[in-house]
């Protein structure tokens, strides 16, 4: 009998109790989403809409559209290849947008706009902004071509310009894009080199100090985590104190005390020349040897914690169980140990690598001209060129940059082996 | 004696940390080549200790470690030539069980043809022949056991160290396991040196046991004599159970005691060593051999005590009693139609033979 009822017991679960555990599911997946909500609400104001806007700013850009709308729908008529001037209708429409523009006092924005595409135009607008401010609407709607022609030597006659005007007029531009790839469009439209490489290169050297960081903080950072991971509870407790305590002090504190010592007459070469080493001060501040050595202290943190922590979790029978099978101690030690620290060097190492390659600060105060970085150049064109589109194309491929790094590390080394503690 | 009869030596170790407090005190030991001898004890006994000098990862304090006749203080471990079992088995993760049982091959410079071929034959002593290719992390518990155990043996050390192996294990499995480490001991014939906490675990597999306790080996000798003949309490209550009635002792005549109980009662044991008359002692009775007296069994000895309690075990039934005197008595009775049921506080005589009373030192 038992065997029996045993097997006949039902196997499924009734309606009703399948609508109730449904609605008992729903509940506490909408009580989680509400415990979640904050976060999420927090991510997209701080973090997504920060990004997207960026991301926007950098290839969005209506302010010469804003301005002369009605040059531009007529500019729709010419054809750039041409080599003639646009038709008498658009010119004069030009002008009298112009005209309207100097009056509302903003022909000078048009101006820079219109200079970024053609260096040396500025004077050109703002002159005939100043001279239409003052002639006879009625006039200019005539001949206001003729006047404008007339200007500096009948620069306006120049089909560049009008191309750069029609340019400059697109919402939407990849202009930022190519210029931070060190590209522009020639006169005919086509995508050709700049003469300077400033962007490329400075990305170039971003990579590369971030690449020696990452190095440096593996070098000095894996004997202090396995000193760290194997010294005794006691002594590894103080000495972490002394790899959190760059964590506890200010960032600007860090960097300027590189600066005393470093400088002329710093402590390292006051302490070198009167141990008569050298006869004359070292340059060492402002170059990039001064970027790297501060970041290199600033981002070891980053590179000993999570080592560590991967350190402390391998057991020590493994390299006892090493030695007992008759490896010795160096050659197990490389063999057996450190591919068990891998985990840890890869977390770490892509911790230093990613923070570096974005770090501002440090360069900024210790780098000179020959340890800025790519971020440096991004403040600038942020605070002092005022030209936001270009520093957000700027950081809109360094995320690129950095995702292409990212993703290429997850195809070679695989994302799941980091292990960050 | 030739030197196979003490082929490793612990000849007064002693090992402390921190120079103040013994963890091992003065340890004696002689190991037969192809024994088989367990380090037996609660932990923090230090057994695992004596392990770690023998293998050479622990350093000795005082004393000396011979092996076949040299002494190996300052022989570094890689040198020793001593197959380790450890007890989470520290296979490396990063490599496939191939790659670990190559190793120990490949730090001794052996041509690659003869590793691959050794290789193979560990995989087959084992029984894992298709598992060369897979990872540590792909095997149960069990197969990384072996595994473990074939990389000890494959560079073929005359000493095989293993450290609670099978720890980890189910009970089940640690069954078939410890069958297996018989078998290999039996056929390769290597010293083994093995360390449990697990009495079962110890009398089933070895020669010879050393029971320690507080730094101290207690008792060292073989499986029957360690369970018949427990030279203390200690022993005594560590390797199975027992049943511990307080008392003194009247005369001794050819081996046989005669005590006094404490509750009053006159029995005889049979004593090793004991000898003193008026001397206080322990009456050691396993629970298996205390018997509840009925008309068809009744031995030399009887005493009354009260009934407490009636455990269903399944196999067997136990039973617990209260002496007079305070002392808890248990009984482990077969469950067959002899295992009666009683009123609570029923006094019932209880029956055991001379020779399974044990007389013992009271001090232990």
């Amino acid at each position: 009998m038992s065997a029996a009822t045993l097997n006949s017991v039902s196997q499924s679960l009734s309606a009703q109790e399948i609508k109730e555990s449904k609605r008992n599911l729903k509940r506490r997946k909408l009580l989680a989403i509400l415990f979640v909500a904050p976060l999420v609400f927090f991510i997209l104001a701080a973090f997504v809409a920060p990004i997207g806007t960026m991301l926007y700013r950098s290839f969005y850009h209506p302010t010469v559209a804003q301005l002369v709308p009605e040059t531009l729908t007529q500019l729709e008529r010419w054809d750039s290849q041409s080599g003639a001037i646009p038709d008498k209708k658009t010119l004069i429409t030009f002008t009298l947008e112009l005209k309207q523009l100097a009056k509302a006092r903003t022909a000078g924005k048009l101006a820079e706009e219109i200079n970024r595409a053609l260096p040396g135009s500025s004077s050109l607008i703002k002159f005939s902004a100043r001279k239409l401010k003052k002639l006879d609407e009625q006039l200019l709607a005539n001949n206001g071509d003729q006047r404008l022609l007339e200007f500096k030597k009948g620069k306006w006659g120049d089909p560049d310009l009008w191309q750069a005007i029609k340019q400059s007029g697109s919402v939407f531009t990849d202009r930022y894009y190519l210029t931070a790839l060190d590209l522009k469009r020639d006169s005919s439209g086509s995508i050709v080199q700049r003469d300077t490489k400033i962007y490329l290169k400075l990305y170039w050297k971003s990579l590369k100090i971030a690449l020696y960081i990452t190095l440096l903080t593996i070098l000095i950072g894996f004997p202090l985590s396995y000193y760290l991971a194997t010294a005794k509870t006691k002594t590894a407790n103080i000495l972490m104190v002394f790899v959190l305590l760059p964590f506890w002090t200010s960032l600007l504190v860090r960097t300027t005390s590189w600066i005393a010592l470093l400088q002329t007459n710093g402590v390292v070469n006051s302490t070198l020349q009167s141990l008569h080493i050298i006869s004359d001060p070292l340059e060492m501040l402002y170059s990039q040897f001064s970027t790297i050595l501060a970041m290199t202290h600033i981002l070891l943190p980053f590179m000993i914690l999570p080592l560590y922590s991967v350190m402390k979790g391998i057991d020590p029978s493994y390299y006892r169980a090493a030695l007992s099978l008759g490896g010795k101690p160096i050659p197990a030690f490389i063999r057996i140990y450190m591919p068990m620290t891998l985990p840890g060097i890869s977390a770490g190492s892509l911790l230093v690598f990613i923070i570096s390659i974005g770090y501002y600060i440090t360069p900024a105060l210790v780098g000179g001209t020959d340890g800025q970085m790519i971020s440096n150049i991004i403040a600038f064109h942020m605070q002092s060129s005022n030209n936001w589109e270009l520093a957000a194309a700027l950081g809109s491929l360094l995320l690129g940059l950095i995702i292409i790094i990212y993703w290429i590390y997850d195809r070679l080394v695989g994302v799941s082996n980091i292990k960050l503690g | 004696m030739s030197i196979e009869d003490h082929y490793v030596q612990f000849k007064n170790v002693k090992k402390s940390y921190d120079q103040k407090l013994l963890v091992v005190k003065d340890f004696n030991l002689d190991i037969k080549k192809g024994e088989f001898v367990t380090l037996l004890g609660p932990s923090g006994s230090g057994k695992t200790t004596c392990l770690m000098m023998l293998a050479g990862f622990e350093s000795v304090t005082s004393g000396e470690i011979i092996i076949n006749g040299q002494p190996v203080n300052n022989i570094a471990p890689y040198h020793r030539n001593i197959g380790m079992v450890f007890q989470h088995y520290a296979l490396f993760p990063h490599m496939t069980i191939a790659e670990n049982l190559a190793y120990p091959l490949q730090v001794r410079k052996m041509p690659s043809h003869e590793v691959d071929k050794k290789v193979a034959d560990s995989l087959a002593l084992v029984e894992l022949d298709q598992f060369g290719k897979r990872y540590p992390g792909q095997l149960s518990g069990g197969q990384k056991q072996r595994v473990a155990l074939a990389r000890s043996l494959i560079f073929e050390p005359s000493i095989v160290l293993m450290d609670e192996p099978l720890g980890a294990l189910d009970k089940n499995l640690r069954e078939q396991m410890q069958f297996e480490i018989k078998r290999l001991h039996a056929d390769l014939g290597f010293t083994a040196v093995y360390v449990t906490h697990d009495q079962t675990e110890a009398l089933t597999m070895s020669d010879r046991i050393a029971v320690f306790e507080d730094g101290v080996v207690q008792q060292c000798a073989s499986p029957t004599i360690l369970y018949e003949q427990p030279s203390n309490s200690f022993v005594a209550d560590f390797i199975g159970e027992n049943n511990h009635i307080k008392g003194k002792i009247s005369s001794v005549n050819a081996g046989i005691a005669q005590v006094m109980l404490d509750c009053g009662t006159q029995v005889n044991a049979q004593t090793y060593g004991i000898d003193q008359a008026d001397e206080l002692c322990i009456l050691a009775i396993r629970p298996e051999n205390l018997f509840i007296a009925n008309e068809n069994r009744t031995f030399e000895n009887t005493i009354k005590a009260n009934f407490v309690a009636r455990l269903y075990v399944g196999d067997s039934i136990r039973y617990f009693f209260k002496l007079p005197s305070g002392e808890e008595l248990m009984i482990k009775a077969l469950n067959d139609q002899d295992a009666p049921l009683f009123q609570e506080n029923a006094l019932v005589e209880l029956t055991w033979a001379t020779d399974k009373g044990l007389v013992l030192d009271r001090s232990k």
